[in-house]
């Protein structure tokens, strides 16, 4: 097990060097010059000059790269030599020169908003999704299968834009019954921090929720129907300890895959729900960077957000070893 | 338990007229009509038939396995005094794994992959009795070394997918057995077993149910293991019983043309060579689109013999023929057994 799990880090970590590497190399095919990106149209060719030095892009570009990789190992300090150097300490993600920013500054920033929206937006489609679907699948067949199955194709339809915007116009201009999102830390201000978060937990929820619904009920009618099931009630086991022992401890197994990878993804910025209701998380600074072409920052996010999805990946597989005694990490 | 109304001679279990019927999209599934059958205290009956005949549908119903949601079981089954279809679910369910056990046949599949071999077993008497953890462990264990599991204190800790397909099936013998059943219903119980294993399976069967007198039902579609383990046996076709016998005469002088057809498909080592196995033609049918008159009259070589096309139009009836001996079939018992003998005799390769 150790030596499996050191296997995975070291794999980890080599996946994530591929990763930069890629990402630097991306940068540097894309069209346009990034000196010329960090001022304004009526910028001097002496001051875009100035910036690429400043900024290391009159390097090679594999100086550029290694300068990279050795901030994020020891910092780094940008235009040494001029009278006013920036200090970038390890492990350092790079400098926003268009926010005059560290990168990692930024994203820290921004990194509680996307969680406190993940988890809460997780929580409620685990809880709702799993139970109703497991509703369903008890219910095969009749009314109230049908009626969550219907629900789940329609919360599956809805785009999330178009039902976080019929929200805001409904709950918060029509009927007034929430202000206007203003995101605050829970630690400052809980009350606010629930009406604000209210309505995009509920917009992330939905699309996860009709998945869930469907793969609970998909995987609890396959079991239902399993030959250990049958022996489970052929030994005279009360149907309640069939379902539940039985039954759901091995339906539900695959579903930690899918919701630990799902949160993940989440984790990383829901660009659209955060959009909507200017929410300062990393979605949204994320769009931002890409909009305002700022290379350090999109470089930076996309390495967490990468980050975040590998270290998911191997939590899962652990977890997963633990659930099913026939996994064995080896 | 006395019930009103139960005559005073009956045998340990008897099936009155069971039938089972799941409504689908293409329309009615009749898996089982007409089944009657009994058996002895103490006694084996074998219920041999091809997939979808009805034979495991049958054991269900004894097991009160049927989802009666989705499907309607009618009929009597009478184990030993008591009236199982229209008794109240806590009642079946008391019933399941106690005076009554089933062994399935994939023994991977029926396995729970999660659970540890012996907590499987010992969650089975905890269903029955109160019982404390280490006991119940004890009689597990015990259980275990009964069934032939080698160095079962360590086994007992394994988990399904850590012992080979014979182990497993020890595993379910011993789980079955574990409250001391009554009647033990073995649903193909070594069809997903390498041959070698199948013997010692069916030897462990055999042998327990001498040491606990229990009464057995071995569903297979395999008449080759029959001869060996049942007293009697019943053979389905088509969700009914077409022929019930003791072993020995249903071997030595089968009457059903679907029961000869099953005997001369066994590939003998006594056989000609030049003789080739005679497979019956044809497929069975549909349990949804029954044939109006004998459900293997499609399939029979015979049925022109009858006179005035009985078999096409009028479902013939299961009627004595001799001694224990029932037969399902239109045509005149002399001109069956003829039929049998003449048939029989090209088979062993005599003249």
């Amino acid at each position: 097990m150790a030596a499996y799990i050191i296997r995975r880090v070291i794999l980890m970590v080599a996946l994530l060097f591929v990763l930069t590497a890629a990402v630097f190399a991306l940068f540097t095919i894309l069209p346009g010059d990034p000196a010329r990106l960090t001022c304004g149209k009526a910028c001097s060719p002496q001051t875009i000059e100035a910036n690429r030095h400043r900024l290391g892009y009159d390097q090679p570009i594999l100086t550029q790269y290694e300068e990279f990789l050795s901030g994020l190992v020891v910092g780094r300090t940008y235009s040494a030599d001029s009278p006013q150097p920036i200090v970038c300490n390890a492990p350092c993600l790079g400098y926003s020169f268009t926010r005059h920013e560290q990168v990692l500054t930024l994203i820290a920033a921004a990194a509680p908003t996307t969680f406190w929206l993940a988890i809460g937006a997780f929580i409620l489609w685990i809880t709702t999704g799993i139970s109703l679907g497991i509703f369903a699948a008890l219910n095969h067949g009749r009314w109230p299968d049908r009626l969550v199955m219907g629900i789940s194709l329609v919360g599956y339809s809805l785009p999330s834009f178009f039902i976080g915007l019929v929200l805001i116009f409904f709950v918060i201009l029509k009927l007034s019954w929430l202000p206007f999102p203003s995101y605050v830390s829970p630690f400052d201000n809980p009350f606010q921090f629930l009406q604000t978060m209210i309505l995009p937990w509920i917009v992330l929820a939905i699309l996860n929720t009709a998945f869930y619904m469907r793969l609970t009920r998909n995987q609890v009618l396959e079991t239902l129907n399993e030959d250990y099931v049958r022996t489970a009630r052929a030994k005279g086991l009360p149907e309640g300890t069939v379902v539940v022992k039985h039954a759901l401890r091995a339906g539900l197994t695959p579903l930690v895959t899918a919701a630990g990878m799902d949160l993940a993804y989440l984790l990383g910025g829901a660009i659209i729900t955060e959009t909507i209701f200017s929410l300062p998380g990393l979605g949204a600074l994320a769009l931002s960077s890409v909009l305002e072409s700022d290379l350090p920052l999109i470089t930076g996010i996309t390495l967490v957000t990468s980050t975040i999805v590998i270290v998911a990946n191997l939590a899962v597989d652990l977890l997963y070893a633990v659930i099913d005694p026939r996994v064995r990490l080896a | 338990m006395t019930t009103p109304g139960r005559p005073a001679e009956q045998p340990f279990l008897e099936i009155k007229d069971l039938a089972v019927a799941f409504p689908t999209e293409d329309g009615l599934v009749r898996a089982v009509e007409g089944v009657s059958l009994s058996i002895e205290r103490g006694r084996t009956l074998a219920i041999v038939g091809e997939s979808g005949s009805g034979k495991s549908v049958t054991a269900q119903a004894i097991m009160g396995l049927i989802d009666r949601k989705i499907a309607t079981v009618t009929g009597e089954i009478w184990l030993d005094g008591q009236e199982l279809i229209g008794l109240p679910a806590d009642d079946l369910q008391a019933l399941r794994g106690g005076k009554v056990a089933m062994i399935f046949q994939d023994p991977m599949s029926s396995l729970h992959p999660f659970y540890r071999v012996g907590d499987q077993i010992t969650e089975a008497i905890k269903a029955h009795r109160s019982i404390g953890a280490k006991a119940a462990r004890a009689r597990a264990l015990e259980m275990l070394r009964r069934v032939g599991i080698p160095a079962a204190e360590r086994r007992i800790d394994d988990y399904p997918h850590q012992l080979s397909g014979g182990m497993r099936q020890r595993v379910m013998i011993a789980m079955a057995l574990i409250n001391a059943p009554e009647l033990l219903i073995a649903d193909e119980p070594t069809t997903a077993l390498d041959v070698t294993v199948q013997a010692q399976i069916l030897e462990l069967i055999t042998s327990l149910q001498g040491e606990f007198g229990i009464t057995v039902i071995m569903i297979t579609h395999d008449l080759g293991i029959v001869a060996d383990v049942a007293d009697d046996v019943a053979v389905m076709y088509g969700g009914r019983i077409v022929e019930v016998a003791p072993t020995g005469v249903l071997y030595a002088q089968p009457e059903m043309p679907y029961t000869l057809g099953l005997l001369s498909s066994i590939p003998r080592v006594d056989r000609e060579l030049s003789k080739r196995l005679e497979p019956i033609p044809g497929n069975p049918p549909s349990p949804i689109h029954l044939p109006l008159g004998c459900v293997f009259q499609p399939r029979c070589t015979y049925w022109d013999r009858v006179a005035g096309g009985a078999c096409l139009s009028v479902r013939p009836d299961l009627l004595a023929t001799g001694a224990g001996h029932l037969v399902r079939c239109h045509l005149p018992a002399e001109e069956r057994r003829q039929i049998s003998q003449g048939v029989l005799n090209v088979v062993a390769g005599g003249s």
